[in-house]
């Protein structure tokens, strides 16, 4: 696609303003990770190794970072089983009840935390539920679920129906379909939809708030914890630093396997 | 679909998955129900079950001493609603602050994701893309803090840099949930990008339209369900927000505060209160459907 | 239409397992005894109340706790008294530590029980102007042991505000010069404040207690602070939040806590604080033990640790309070090398104490016994939406 200079560098230069934008207050944490003050304060005063010592060594960041990992995999893990299901049978299916269905798995996302976490919150209790990592997980899984479907089902949308046909032909099952020719297709939107899902329940805080119990605490919980004591708040700095730094490995690589389906996807190309 | 019988030594093993498929194939139903159960029950259990316990709070009452939650029904919340202005305040100023970061958040995705999608390729687009999602990966909490220290007036970054700054406040608070929000709203507009056939802007530029009228008159509206799709995310996350709210919000209550402020204190009318933005998103969603916006998400 | 109708039934019974509540009994008698240890502690308390040396290694009084008496501790963190209060209604937790404002609150919905204090030997050594107060008692009944206290003070910058003011009106005055930059607490316990201020600016209002208030001396503390919004730059009730405002300049006056005096003054800030002339709010934390406590002797265990003179030492000077138990000055001096913390935060000032109101929550039942129709804390809550707009 062959675009004239002004219009490239107009959305280049506009491209660049924006990500200036995205990373200046990243920068900022990074900085300030270093800062000798105590508290989140601009401009630094002076530089220490202090706080990523202290952070190194602190059993409360590993801990919620741990919980906040097992939280994040096992709400992917039922996402994944229950969008790939949904997305399934809205795909081949019309039914009663579809558009409902359809619109009550986005409704997790589309409804703000606060009352996704009070709902669940009230719901728990009231069944007599004790708050721990099983309802943080359930409460994670259920809007981490349209994640998904969304992704499966522009997935589904995208294959051409004629390569499950074939193989029916060829003589398999739909078992054997399902895991030979479906499934291969569907890897990459389930891995892109999966590592979206594991990041939005890894950084959630609202719901987890109100849906974690007594000393459960998620990475977010604990942030919040040190960013409320006043001389504390450096170390959060690091720890957001040191995620924002991991994260670039699986999102690097759910980039290079996703892009570059070719033309079994069946695109519009 | 036909099923053929299989000629022996085609290599395809039979077996119990061989007469489950068959018998599946023969009960159509069974095989919706199969698929549709679990997430179905899940969803309506779980969540609107959830939902709809969270209403029926919302017409409980406190009882006088504040110690307890009556279990009468009533709409005594609703009337407080919309007898104390204060609320419809709270309500609409969240809602323009809502509409204001999703413009906001509409107008700094479109180059961006254009670039990426259009303009660049190869490893280029996948590294801008890497740098578009990684942000989503630092703390949403020390995101907000940092800004704390961007917009602080005086002291703040910006003060500190070039003399002015919008403090805390409203106008404070859409710049940062529009920082927020921002990679939500990338994400649909470049994956709406990334469909749009190329013939399409290389036919309007052969028919002679410069760039900025396919622009606008070819690009735009066929990303219109995509742009609508990011929308809901910016719109919704900025709907229910507080705490990103107080920290950079200075003084100002939005829906979110009051919620978070009553649920310990007053469940019941906590409850009636996140009933409006409730209604809110579940309108713009009906609303939406027609666009087809929500395959996009 | 199946499966309508099966949506229907199942919405239906979510809706009446909803409906049915779920009321555990309490037993309504303080301990009488400190049986065995059950192994467990749940705990509800306030940020640094509890360390277990994941924020500061050096900063743990729960693991020798534990070491010593089998329970092992996990405490639930809350922000606000409104969520302590809630947590506790829960069930789930044996004890909190609450302020004046949830612990009445608690008292009256029956989920604390009553203390036997003769249980707890540090009992007889704590400042005996925290015992037997109206927050942390009830019908002749004690319901909880003291931790810590603390004044609400007047602070502000003395490279902004060049005159030292000496009266609360500097930030209830609409006409402030440091207007946008003035800061207050944000709960609704806040409004006690303004009533306090009203007691001796408008004394023809009546106001004797700022914490029972009637509907006129009510309506004149909410229209005061109606009036305070607009000067106000930021609420705060999460005080690194106002200590950080401090630091950099963008708060220059309003209520703070001494802790955030002192951790803004280790950063550079140039503050100063007064106890002004009407008068402070303030904070006396109670332990307090679940009606629903599963676990009561660990509690009791717990509640006896922590006034014990070396845990309060450590708790005082890292939370940056008054510790309940003056025997803890010297320990501090011993462990911290500190031998002013006490002076600071004037633990021994029993005229000190008694002239600061601390908080209690508002109840129709007045709190100083004076008549029945005082304004209940739910209306105060209502009024503090209204307030902030």
């Amino acid at each position: 696609m062959h675009f004239p200079r002004r219009v490239r560098m107009l959305f280049g230069g506009m491209t660049g303003l924006v990500l200036a934008f995205l990373y200046l207050p990243l920068a900022i944490i990074v900085v300030l990770s270093f800062n000798t003050v105590s508290s989140l304060s601009w401009p630094p005063k002076g530089f220490t190794l202090h706080w990523w010592q202290s952070a190194m060594h602190s059993t409360g960041a590993r801990d919620a970072l741990l919980v906040s990992l097992k939280t994040a995999a096992g709400a992917t893990a039922i996402a994944l089983v229950l969008g790939l299901l949904a997305a399934l049978a809205v795909h081949r299916f019309k039914f009663f009840g579809r558009e409902t269905l359809n619109l009550m798995i986005v409704l997790p996302i589309a409804l703000p935390g606060i009352v996704t976490g009070i709902a669940l919150n009230a719901a728990f209790r009231q069944a007599g539920f004790d708050l721990g990592l099983l309802t943080l997980i359930i409460a994670h899984a259920t809007f981490c679920i349209v994640v998904l479907y969304n992704n499966l089902l522009a997935r589904f949308r995208r294959l051409s129906p004629n390569l499950e046909e074939a193989s029916a032909d060829l003589g398999a099952h739909t078992f054997q379909t399902f895991r030979y020719v479906t499934f291969p297709l569907l890897r990459t939107a389930l891995l892109a939809g999966g590592l979206l899902a594991f990041g939005l329940s890894f950084d959630e805080i609202v719901v987890t708030t109100f849906t974690s119990g007594a000393g459960l605490e998620t990475l977010p919980i604990w942030i919040f914890k040190n960013l409320s004591r006043g001389d504390q708040q450096p170390i959060v700095t690091v720890v957001a630093t040191a995620v924002m730094l991991l994260s670039v490995i699986p999102v690097w690589l759910a980039q290079r396997l996703t892009s570059g389906d070719g033309p079994l996807t069946g695109g519009t190309r | 679909m036909t099923a053929t019988t299989i000629p022996s030594g085609s290599g395809i093993p039979s077996g119990p998955g061989k007469s489950a498929s068959r018998w599946l194939h023969r009960h159509p139903r069974t095989r919706l129900i199969a698929l549709i159960g679990a997430p179905a029950t899940w969803m309506i259990v779980l969540y609107i079950g959830s939902l709809a316990s969270l209403f029926l709070t919302s017409l409980y009452r406190l009882n006088d001493d504040g110690s307890g939650i009556d279990k009468v029904i009533g709409t005594q919340n609703y009337r407080t609603l919309i007898d104390q202005s204060v609320y419809l305040d709270i309500a609409l100023r969240t809602v323009k602050i809502a509409v204001l970061v999703t413009l906001v958040d509409i107008v700094l995705a479109l180059p961006i994701a254009f670039f990426i999608a259009k303009v660049v390729g190869g490893l280029w687009r996948r590294l801008l893309i890497a740098s578009v999602l990684v942000p989503l990966w630092a703390s949403y909490l020390v995101k907000a803090f940092s800004w704390r220290a961007i917009i602080g007036s005086p002291g703040g970054v910006l003060d500190k840099t070039f003399g002015v700054s919008p403090n805390y406040g409203e106008v404070g608070l859409i710049i940062v949930l529009a920082y927020l929000w921002l990679p939500y709203m990338i994400v649909p507009i470049y994956a709406g990008l990334e469909r749009l056939p190329d013939s399409l802007l290389d036919a309007s530029s052969d028919l002679g339209a410069h760039f900025g009228f396919t622009f606008r008159r070819v690009v735009l509206p066929l990303l219109f369900p995509s742009i609508v799709a990011g929308s809901v995310f910016t719109f919704s996350l900025s709907l229910g927000d507080y705490i990103a709210v107080d920290l950079v919000g200075g003084k100002t209550q939005v829906i979110g505060s009051v919620v978070y402020d009553n649920f310990s204190a007053d469940l019941p009318f906590a409850a009636a209160f996140a009933v409006v933005p409730v209604i809110v998103m579940v309108a713009y969603i009906l609303g939406i459907r027609r666009s087809g916006a929500l395959e996009n998400l | 239409m199946k499966n309508a109708r099966y949506l229907g039934a199942l919405v239906a019974m979510t809706l009446l397992a909803a409906a049915c509540g779920d009321d555990k009994k309490s037993s309504g008698e303080a301990l009488a005894a400190i049986g065995e240890g059950e192994k467990a502690l749940n705990l509800v308390v306030w940020a640094g109340y509890a360390e277990d040396g994941s924020t500061y290694p050096e900063y743990d009084w729960v693991h020798p706790f534990q070491d010593q008496t089998g329970c092992v501790v996990k405490s639930k963190i809350a922000a606000t008294s409104d969520e302590m209060f809630q947590l506790m209604g829960t069930g789930d937790y044996d004890g909190v530590s609450a302020s004046g404002d949830a612990s009445v609150r608690l008292i009256d919905a029956k989920l604390v029980d009553p203390v036997n204090t003769a249980l707890i030997k540090n009992y007889a050594d704590l400042s005996p102007f925290l015992k037997d107060q109206r927050y942390n008692s009830s019908d002749g009944k004690n319901y909880g042991i003291p931790h810590g206290w603390g004044a609400n003070y007047l602070m502000w910058r003395t490279d902004v505000v060049t005159t030292a003011p000496d009266s609360w009106s500097v930030v209830f005055d609409k006409g402030s010069p440091y207007a946008g930059k003035v800061t207050a607490y944000d709960a609704p316990i806040y409004i006690a404040d303004a009533a306090l201020y009203l007691k001796t600016a408008q004394p023809d209002l009546g106001i004797e207690d700022p914490y029972s208030l009637n509907q006129a001396q009510f309506d004149a503390s909410v229209a005061l602070l109606k009036d305070q919004h607009s000067i106000i730059g930021e609420y705060w009730n999460d005080y690194t939040k106002t200590q950080g405002a401090f630091e950099q300049g963008s708060t220059v006056l309003g209520t703070t806590w001494q802790v955030i005096f002192n951790l803004a003054t280790t950063n550079g800030a140039p503050l100063e604080t007064v106890v002004p002339k009407e008068g402070a709010t303030g904070w006396s934390d109670t332990w307090m033990v679940s009606s629903k406590a599963a676990h009561p002797n660990c509690m009791y265990m717990w509640m006896d640790y922590i006034t014990s003179p070396a845990v309060q030492a450590q708790v005082a000077y890292y939370f940056g309070e008054a510790p309940a138990n003056p025997k803890a000055c010297d320990e501090i001096n011993t462990q911290f090398a500190d031998p002013t913390h006490c002076d600071v935060f004037k633990a021994n000032d029993s005229a000190f104490a008694q002239s600061i109101a601390f908080w209690a929550t508002p109840r129709k039942q007045c709190l100083n016994g004076k008549g029945s129709d005082c304004v209940p804390f739910s209306a105060w809550i209502k009024a503090w939406t209204e307030i902030k707009g």
